[in-house]
């Protein structure tokens, strides 16, 4: 019953391990076994993301070269005790590991998790040959942007190339307020434009910054951001859940605005 | 068109989709807006034997999936008004 997600976006900078460090506290806090694989080797980031950076011991090129075991280099989130991450190392790069020794490991901890979350790096070489390797299921993280958009196109047809037989669609920072206004690609222009199915829209919201400061995922907690990770969380365990009305936030800044600059 | 553009300047929105249309239909099949004109012009030149065609609208498009959904093939759409069936 276990799943192995890879969360990926070919361009860097849209918010892939943001969305692996949410997704993976908020599937641990629906009471699922989660573990989290940082695949980026050489700019290893999502446990400053998740605030665990100061009791990484072993990483995992040290599993690949039997300096240690699993175990010892899976270390426990210190507000969900069925959430674990496995570190990537920073002082090697993207060589030290094979896609082949990737899937041995991630069929390793399919055993013991629900979920297994893979955080890929920006790209479409080595690293991202090794997160894809093991994995089930991606999540494809774009902004309603020319440039992601592009690469996550090219990304979905790796993926369709590799045979994923899931493949959903994340689209983050979308400011509804430049979707009103026409100077921003709406979530259905990037449906149309990729046509792989939609799993979740993450508005544009400095509480992601502020989250990321503290070292704290946001996900399920009352920011709109936190909102949409949690309906996410619960759309990837299968669970149906409505979009955020985005434009409630939209009218309401929009009248805010109103009230101050009148023209 | 040079009117519209006057009293209305188009939204950046459209012409990001604009732009994205064209970039990934090469993107995809790896062959460049220019092959794409040359099979356009191509097929309204074999077509116009038959019958009048309108070449200024006529559209055409390479999609990576058939219908929205998990195909794999790429399609080849051509869009081609028809201004006359029994001219030849």
């Amino acid at each position: 019953m276990s799943e192995v997600i890879v969360v990926t976006s070919g361009k860097g900078g849209v918010g892939k391990t943001t969305t692996s460090a949410n997704v993976g506290t908020g599937l641990a806090a629906l009471g699922k076994k989660v573990v989290l694989i940082d695949a980026d080797i050489g700019l290893r980031n999502l446990d400053v993301v998740m605030g665990l950076e100061n009791r990484i011991v072993y990483n995992l090129v040290d599993v690949i070269e039997n300096k240690c075991r699993i175990k010892q280099a899976l270390i426990k989130d210190k507000r969900h005790p069925s959430l674990f991450l496995m570190p990537s190392a920073q002082t090697k790069d993207k060589t030290s590991v094979t896609p082949e020794e990737m899937v041995k490991i991630v069929n390793q901890l399919r055993e013991t998790f629900d979920y297994v979350i893979i955080d890929c790096p920006a790209g479409i070489e080595q690293g991202f040959k090794n997160a894809i390797a093991g994995a089930d299921r991606a999540l494809v993280v774009t902004t309603p942007e020319v440039s992601a958009i592009r690469d996550a196109d090219r990304i979905i047809g790796l993926l369709e190339a590799n045979e994923f037989k899931k493949i959903d669609l994340i689209i983050n920072r979308l400011r509804p307020e430049m979707v009103k206004r026409g100077e921003m690609m709406s979530s259905s222009d990037v449906v149309d434009i990729l046509s792989i199915p939609l799993i979740g829209i993450v508005p544009d919201d400095e509480n992601v910054v502020i989250a990321t400061n503290q070292g704290e995922p946001l996900v399920g907690n009352h920011t709109m951001a936190g909102k949409a990770y949690q309906n996410i969380c619960y759309r990837v365990s299968g669970k149906e859940v409505p979009y955020l009305e985005l434009d409630k936030t939209i009218s309401f800044w929009m009248r805010m605005s109103g009230i101050f600059h009148k023209n | 068109m040079g009117i519209r553009h006057i009293f209305r300047r188009k939204k950046s929105k459209e012409i990001a989709k604009d732009r994205l249309k064209i970039l990934l239909i090469s993107d995809r099949v790896n062959c460049s807006p220019e092959m794409m004109e040359m099979i356009k012009n191509d097929i309204a030149k074999v077509i116009s034997k038959y019958m009048k065609i309108d070449t200024q609208t006529m559209e055409i498009q390479i999609s990576k999936t058939g219908s929205k959904g998990q195909g794999k093939t790429p399609t080849l759409y051509a869009n081609i008004p028809i201004l006359d069936l029994h001219t030849k």
